[in-house]
């Protein structure tokens, strides 16, 4: 964690889900098959992230 | 950088834009979430009309007899509007109305494309689902309730963008994902608020702002009626009304022939708000999610059968038909719905969240300090 700048370190992940977000959002009208794929990942990933780091070390401490 | 004072109005605009629409958002994403499954709900209470199996290719009778059952149901009614959901083409949906206009006891017959058999009933204004979807779209309150949640959804979006902006100063020393679970019940809440917040970020932005365009739908209708519709139906400016409406199933059949790779959307009647009182308005939709949203309308002339004008929706009504499946979730199948649900509930715990934190700071201290996310900044500063 070091070495990454601290705009980075606070901007990188947020940013990151985002853009997923709207790429997702959007791919998805766009057309069927591999573009559904595009919208379920998009939106997937965040929602993933939401519940993991949402939940994570609720009974246990880290 | 933000400067301490910058810092204090991005605070006190995301505490009252929060304050005065958390209420209003909270009964939004709890009314909305069965919304998404409005479908598979009305599967499952029976008020969903699906038409008996047959085979795929069996012929299907002519839109005039659709009507002449339709008619048989509401002897006292005219037609209304015409139309198919978009993945079944097995069954027509009619409205009848006392006249074109009317906003209220209007009817609907569900006929069956293939047999002509009378499916069911839907009720249009009453049940469950109807009261949740009133809810969600106009709090009972009609053009003003629909205006009112617009603007109510303007807050959150001002709610969002100023919570990003908070979002540096909280996360300064915290790792991304960081719940500082060990601390206070309100640090706890506090990090999971802009944890969430951030990862739902772009999609509360998305269905919020579309949201509020889909508030506007009636204005932006009204609009393209005196702007292209006007237009495409001046020619006809000033001729009696008609006597006798023309054959639906031929003026269907002349828009099919102009548009032949689409497919029917929905049938205006003359003299309702998709039409003039001398046309039929057929809209037709494409295949693809994209296309299928992008209405075009075809007006055939309803005495004569014949199609007078046809032109592609323009850009602010391409906007608010775009906007429709953006707020919905309605595309990309099942999966895009559960995520759209879970969603929703994580939005319902950034506004609890939020709504606890405002709380929690109010109900202890009474003491009149600094707005509650500079006063949070300072605290979080101070317990390091």
């Amino acid at each position: 964690m070091k070495s990454v700048p601290p705009v980075v370190a606070m901007w990188g992940w947020p940013i990151a889900l985002a853009v997923l977000s709207a790429v997702g959002l959007v791919g998805a009208l766009v057309g069927d098959g591999a573009w559904d794929w595009l919208g379920w990942i998009g939106l997937g990933v965040p929602s993933v992230a939401a519940v993991w780091f949402g939940l994570r070390g609720r009974s246990a401490r880290r | 950088m933000l400067s301490a004072r910058s810092l204090r109005v991005w605070a006190w605009l995301h505490k009252w834009s929060s304050i005065v629409s958390t209420v209003f958002m909270l009964l939004l994403c709890i009314t909305g979430l069965p919304l998404i499954f409005h479908h598979e709900i009305g599967h499952w209470l029976g008020t969903e009309v699906e038409a008996p199996a047959m085979r795929a290719d069996a012929p299907r009778i002519s839109l005039d007899e659709v009507m002449k059952v339709a008619k048989q149901r509401f002897p006292s009614k005219g037609g209304m509007f015409v139309s198919q959901e978009p993945d079944d083409d097995k069954v027509w949906f009619v409205t009848m109305s006392d006249t074109p206009t009317s906003e209220s006891d209007l009817k609907q017959v569900a006929v069956d494309a293939r047999s002509g058999a009378a499916l069911a009933e839907p009720k249009l204004d009453r049940g469950l689902m109807f009261v949740i979807y009133t809810l969600h779209v106009e709090l009972f309150a009609g053009l003003a309730g629909k205006l009112f949640l617009g603007f109510m959804g303007l807050l959150m979006l001002v709610a969002i963008v100023s919570g990003v902006v908070l979002y540096a100063p909280f996360m300064r020393k915290l790792r991304f994902g960081e719940v500082r679970r060990e601390k206070s019940t309100r640090i706890k809440w506090l990090d999971l608020h802009n944890l969430l917040g951030i990862v739902t970020l772009t999609w509360a932005f998305v269905v919020g702002a579309t949201g509020m365009i889909n508030t506007w739908a009636d204005l932006v209708i009204k609009y393209w009626q005196s702007d292209q519709m006007a237009e495409m139906v001046a020619p006809y400016k000033g001729l009696p009304p008609l006597k006798q409406l023309g054959s639906l199933e031929k003026a269907v059949a002349a828009a099919r022939a102009q548009e032949p790779h689409m497919k029917i959307g929905f049938i205006a009647f003359p003299g309702t708000v998709f039409s003039s009182e001398h046309h039929y308005g057929v809209f037709m939709r494409g295949n693809e999610p994209l296309t299928a949203r992008l209405f075009k309308p075809v007006l055939v002339d309803a005495q004569t059968g014949e199609v007078t004008a046809s032109r592609s929706p323009p850009w602010y009504l391409s906007a608010l038909l775009l906007s429709q499946p953006l707020h919905f979730g309605d595309y990309a199948g099942a999966p895009m719905q559960w995520l759209w649900a879970l969603l929703d509930v994580v939005t319902i715990i950034v506004l609890g969240s939020g709504l606890y934190l405002w709380l929690a700071k109010k109900a202890p201290a009474r003491r009149p300090g600094p707005v509650p996310g500079a006063a949070a900044v300072a605290e979080h500063e101070g317990s390091r």
